[in-house]
């Protein structure tokens, strides 16, 4: 049996997320209250795992690091299909950076037992830096391959998948246990049914603490992470916006003069 | 250590096909500025095979001494031979610094770095300068300003930059360094190996170096109103870009997402089409000499950072744009044939 993790993030839903601005007045950050959803990537981690377990038997453990209102994306996983769900929640794991995000992650892995793959999106939609894949498979001395597009060959322990570059593709042949970092070219992951819903009512989250990781409080949160924001600056845009006017056809033509001004035609 | 003389500040370097990479080249441009400022030297590691000739051209572009792996075993790039042979070496000669070129490679690389040297690390920075103890200060665009990231304890302090962020430093071919030979690890057990590497052509005009850079955001609407954005850049013979929610959309592909965790370009013109301004986007074209950007909503925050605005739904305004563009290239194109 092929044992699964996959991790996955509680992120301010993209769209609203945009709006949160830092306050050209006051120069702190406008708080609003935005919804939380999946990691947008973290969908195709998850939906890999599905596919997997669809053909092989497979045991999928999902796991996410937040406050407690990310225990419901943790519900969210059970009811698309995941098989058991663990939420790391304590407030000593705030303001964790990715390093210190992948060292939690890893010790809580390690504490699940022996696994074979663990799955993450490429990048949080958030956050955006990529590194919690790579640093969990330090932490958990594990290979990675990033940017996972296709699983080519998954017979036997030695697997071959396809995964992204500049202008192409690597082939890159793997021994499990690993960790993949995927794209959203890996799959379409599937929408939630009222089925999946009803069966994931018996199916069980835990919540660990600090407490249960036992490790040392300076190894997570803020206190863990090497890296701090120091500084967060408003910056007035530098240029003026002239709108052009006029029917469609005026608004063509004068932007077709600015082209030529310009020298772009 | 902090304050002594010889502070090391380090750039990776990648080479694809015998060639460097250009964003080292601006890499080690601005690690010699940052150098100065310091009293550092530039140390640059370069792992590839058949590379002997390019060690004097990351000297002439401001490297001290170049750390060269020449071997089979360094092509292509295999996670676990370059993480061990980087690791090692940052270990003896703790380096102040390391700046990773924001390219796939260094996208997998620094992050395993980063772990292994139990240090931190800041993703596609849009500049980097000293603070107040020797920080290096590590800015990246967020919420509409700038965020200052710093490793006050932790060495080396690590970051990935983007192509296009820094100049491309002149050559001075008469700089002289030390080069120093960097051997394949002994006894590494790798579990993972890159087969083969294939690259495809890119298609249409490369978006790093065109003149005139026509994007497109989530306000096309559809693949539909995406293809005629598209046929526009074609028309203007202009490089196509695209906003993440694009991406997203999955109309086009992570290669043509332009900013700050995509590509940074520095075009005389830039169109921005059905797209909202957001500033993971804008910060990638803020090098832009004119830009224009055309959204139906008039609050857009695309207005406020651009030079000239049209207000109008760019399923109607794109298609008309290009029919006149068409009639324009006609009448002038049989008026050339006259000549």
């Amino acid at each position: 049996m092929l044992r699964i993790v996959v991790c996955v993030k509680a992120v301010p839903e993209p769209k609203a997320a945009e709006d949160i601005k830092i306050d050209p007045v006051t120069k702190s950050l406008a708080r609003m209250e935005v919804p939380l959803v999946i990691n947008p990537l973290d969908r195709n981690a998850l939906e890999a795992a599905l596919l997997i377990k669809e053909h092989d038997e497979a045991h999928i453990t999902v796991i996410s690091m937040g406050p407690p209102p990310a225990g419901d994306i943790v519900k969210e996983c059970l009811a698309l299909g995941a098989d058991h769900g663990i939420l790391l929640s304590d407030p000593a794991f705030a303001g964790a950076d990715a390093f210190a995000t992948a060292y939690t992650l890893a010790i809580a892995i390690k504490k699940i037992g022996q696994q074979d793959l663990v799955l993450c999106g490429r990048a949080s939609s958030d956050g955006a830096t990529e590194w919690v894949g790579p640093e969990l498979a330090v932490f958990l001395d594990l290979p990675v391959v990033t940017m996972v597009r296709e699983f080519a060959e998954t017979e036997n322990a030695t697997w071959q998948v396809k995964a992204d570059i500049e202008h192409g593709y690597r082939i890159v042949q793997v021994q499990l246990p690993a960790v993949f970092t995927v794209t959203q070219d890996l799959n379409v992951p599937r929408t939630l049914s009222f089925s999946g819903i009803i069966k994931s009512r018996k199916k069980e989250i835990t919540t660990w603490s600090l407490e249960d990781l036992a490790i040392p409080a300076n190894s997570v949160g803020l206190e863990g992470s090497p890296t701090i924001v120091s500084k967060l600056e408003y910056v007035e845009s530098k240029r003026e916006c002239q709108i052009i006017d006029g029917t469609l056809e005026e608004k063509v033509e004068q932007l077709i003069s600015k082209l030529i001004e310009a020298g772009a035609i | 250590m902090i304050g002594d003389d010889q502070d090391l500040l380090w750039v990776i370097a990648e080479q694809a096909g015998g060639e460097i990479l250009p964003v080292c080249l601006e890499l080690i441009g601005h690690a010699r500025k940052l150098a100065i400022d310091l009293g550092a030297r530039v140390e640059v590691i370069l792992l590839g095979s058949k590379i002997d000739h390019l060690a004097g051209r990351l000297i002439s572009a401001g490297a001290d001494l170049v750390y060269l792996g020449n071997a089979p075993d360094f092509e292509p790039y295999q996670p676990e031979i370059f993480t061990e042979s980087i690791t090692s070496l940052a270990m003896r000669n703790r380096p102040q610094v390391i700046l990773i070129g924001s390219t796939f490679m260094g996208r997998e690389l620094a992050p395993l770095l980063a772990a292994k040297l139990g240090t931190g690390l800041t993703a596609h920075c849009t500049n980097l300068v000293w603070g107040e103890n020797r920080l290096l200060e590590q800015q990246i665009p967020a919420y509409g300003g700038i965020m200052t990231i710093v490793c006050p304890e932790k060495r080396p302090q690590i970051a990935t930059v983007a192509r296009g962020v820094f100049p491309i430093p002149d050559l001075e071919e008469e700089r002289t360094g030390e080069i120093v030979p960097v051997e394949i690890p002994q006894g590494l057990e790798t579990r993972v190996k890159t087969l083969k590497i294939v690259h495809s052509e890119p298609e249409g005009v490369p978006l790093e170096t065109a003149p005139l850079v026509v994007a497109g955001g989530a306000g096309a609407g559809s693949f539909e109103g995406w293809q005629e954005i598209q046929e526009l850049a074609d028309t203007l013979k202009a490089a196509f870009g695209s906003t993440r929610p694009a991406v997203d959309e999955g109309w086009t592909d992570l290669e043509t997402m332009i900013g700050q965790s995509g590509k940074m370009v520095n075009p005389e013109v830039y169109i921005g089409i059905g797209l909202s301004g957001e500033q993971q986007h804008m910060v990638g074209i803020s090098g832009a000499k004119t830009m224009i950007a055309i959204n139906n909503d008039p609050k857009a925050p695309v207005f406020d950072q651009v030079d000239y605005g049209i207000i109008a739904d760019c399923r109607v305004f794109v298609p008309a744009l290009v029919r006149k563009l068409k009639e324009l290239r006609e009448s002038s194109g049989s008026a050339a044939h006259d000549v």
